[in-house]
């Protein structure tokens, strides 16, 4: 291969986008809103699940204090005390969810809906009913005990949250793209749970009409795509390139040994 | 939005931490391990039906660093024609946008894990001096290893040894960057094409490399000190480790003869100005210790050059001896 092709191909690289944690302080009315948007639908649901589980505080409870964080997080600047070299951003969230809650009784007029309190549109029941898929009663689940299977547990869910966002940009643009087969086997395959029966190629071939080897490729096509959409994403949450290396290294389970 | 189950989440990042070689001619066979910006793999090569390996960056990078740092490596590699180092055959990028470069696949083992098995100190030190042989030969080409360490050298099934991660490796200013001595140049210092371009983390004193077998001066962040006796000291824990087992203390020195202690004190030396001037001295003065000859690093008295000229003429010195007690019994038992 010549020096000229080395770097070619393709050649593309993910598109680079401002770190949503900077743009959430831009003067630019519109970037700061893409990326509070952006960081409150990757953390939301992790937030709302965390004060359930970790603080046992019932659905009302939990949407009122979500809704409260994230109220704070907007018009209080939190991010402007973030520093990447301290924390992961989702370990830095986290405490100052603690922090809100924990100030609770303190802020208790503040928790009744109106009063100029920023209303966000989220879906708790959707939440609640994924609490519930893993146990009938949130008290069932143990909350973990030390800091460290914390920051784990709230690792975990974020990862979840990340990877469902993802999902949902991957749909889009599949669809936009005319490549709805694709999307539609990488659900199949990749998404669906099937404890009893999980097609084969040759079983997904049949029901699409189409060869064996499109599968694969298709396949492959998808999860690539989600790969970059994942990784696009998550740089556009991490504050530097740093701690994008280092969060991504964890989340596809590239940690140097 | 659609709700993932920890089972699809963990599908999910298996998709996504593998290796998708489409378009290329390789197929993945199995992963071998993982360094600082890449992993390594075994992939089939359809076009000649051999197994190599493939380095693979982890990620794309926004500005190119990356992909820079991992050409750079495959292209000192490239240059790097000896028979201890291990040959790059193509670079080129995936269908996400990673860089990759393939390699010969070297079956064997690590020094680290052979060296238990090793039980006479002849073989031990034999294969100490296969080692510094790439080691110097790089060094004739300017270029360090900076990360020389048992867990970089393999030793194939012939007995063949291997110095591999050039990842850190450091090309001395003003050396030749185009093929060695009878090749082709490809170019001259200025061509930005061949021009090898520092690391950023390694361009203002940042430290890399494994404590333990770093030089002091590198430990230091001495970065504009460094020369070729870096490498020799690690080549010297080295050899201390394969002398004893063990690259930690004093005490371990010390339980070596005198003029390998001796040796390996030399090439550990704090200052560079104390140790071997290169990797091709380090290995005679290895020969000369092997085959009973004075060593550079140890001075000897009197007593010492005795004992070393009985040690390597014992044969010769026991047949005289006994051709002594013979005569002498002969002249004794001779009947008058």
């Amino acid at each position: 291969m010549s020096e000229g092709t080395i770097g070619g191909g393709d050649g593309r690289f993910p598109e680079t986008r401002w770190s949503a944690v900077i743009a959430a302080r831009s003067d630019d009315a519109v970037e700061r809103r893409r990326a509070l948007d952006l960081l409150i639908g990757a953390y939301w649901k992790p937030v709302y699940k965390y004060i359930r589980i970790h603080w046992n505080k019932t659905s009302d409870e939990a949407q009122d204090l979500t809704q409260e964080f994230f109220t704070r997080l907007i018009e209080k600047d939190f991010l402007d005390r973030y520093d990447p070299a301290q924390a992961r951003l989702r370990t830095y969230l986290r405490v100052c969810v603690d922090g809100v809650v924990a100030n609770e009784s303190k802020a208790a007029g503040r928790l009744k809906r109106g009063g100029g309190a920023i209303h966000l549109s989220l879906d708790f029941s959707a939440a609640e009913t994924e609490i519930r898929r893993v146990a009938p009663a949130p008290r069932q689940i143990a909350s973990p005990a030390s800091t460290a299977s914390i920051d784990d547990w709230f690792e975990k869910e974020w990862i979840r949250s990340l990877f469902a966002l993802s999902v949902e940009t991957l749909r889009e643009e599949c669809e936009a793209r005319g490549k709805k087969v694709h999307f539609r086997l990488f659900e199949i395959y990749d998404l669906d749970d099937a404890p009893n029966y999980r097609p084969s190629y040759e079983d997904l071939a049949l029901e699409f009409g189409i060869g064996v080897t499109d599968v694969t490729n298709y396949l492959a096509f998808a999860r690539r795509e989600f790969r970059r959409v994942v990784l696009a994403t998550l740089r556009e949450m991490c504050a530097n390139e740093e701690e994008f290396r280092r969060e991504a290294r964890a989340i596809l389970g590239v940690d140097p040994r | 939005m659609r709700w993932l189950s920890d089972d699809a989440v963990a599908r999910l990042r298996d998709a996504c931490s593998e290796l998708e070689l489409s378009g290329t001619p390789y197929r993945m066979l199995d992963r071998l391990g993982r360094g600082g910006m890449g992993t390594v793999y075994l992939v089939g090569d359809s076009r000649l039906n051999r197994r190599v390996a493939m380095k693979v960056l982890d990620l794309t990078d926004s500005n190119g660093d990356l992909e820079a740092r991992l050409l750079r490596e495959a292209r000192i590699l490239a240059q790097l024609e000896h028979p201890g180092i291990v040959p790059v055959h193509d670079v080129g990028k995936l269908a996400d946008g990673r860089t990759f470069y393939t390699m010969k696949f070297v079956q064997g083992q690590r020094l680290d894990e052979i060296a238990r098995e090793l039980s006479s100190s002849t073989e031990r030190l034999r294969l100490f001096q296969k080692i510094c042989e790439p080691v110097a030969f790089a060094h004739s080409l300017g270029v360090l290893h900076r990360d020389l360490k048992p867990e970089n050298v393999m030793v194939g099934p012939f007995g063949e040894v291997l110095v591999m991660d050039w990842g850190i490796a450091k090309v001395l200013a003003g050396s030749a960057e185009s093929p060695p001595a009878g090749g082709a140049t490809e170019g001259t210092s200025t061509d930005s094409e061949s021009a090898v371009k520092a690391p950023p983390e390694t361009a203002h004193g940042a430290v890399v490399g494994t404590p333990g077998y770093m030089a002091p001066e590198r430990a230091r962040g001495e970065i504009a000190r460094l020369d070729q006796r870096a490498d020799i000291f690690s080549l010297g824990e080295i050899l201390k480790f394969l002398s004893s087992g063990s690259s930690s203390g004093a005490a371990v020195a010390n339980r070596l003869p005198r003029r390998l202690s001796a040796i390996v004190a030399k090439a550990t030396a704090s200052a560079p100005g104390g140790r071997y001037a290169s990797a091709q001295d380090l290995a005679n003065e290895i020969s000369a210790y092997l085959d009973g000859f004075p060593v550079s690093a140890y001075p000897e008295r009197l007593l010492d050059r005795t004992a070393r000229l009985i040690s390597r003429n014992r044969v010769a010195i026991v047949l005289v001896l006994a051709y002594l007690l013979a005569r002498v019994l002969l002249i004794f038992w001779r009947p008058h």
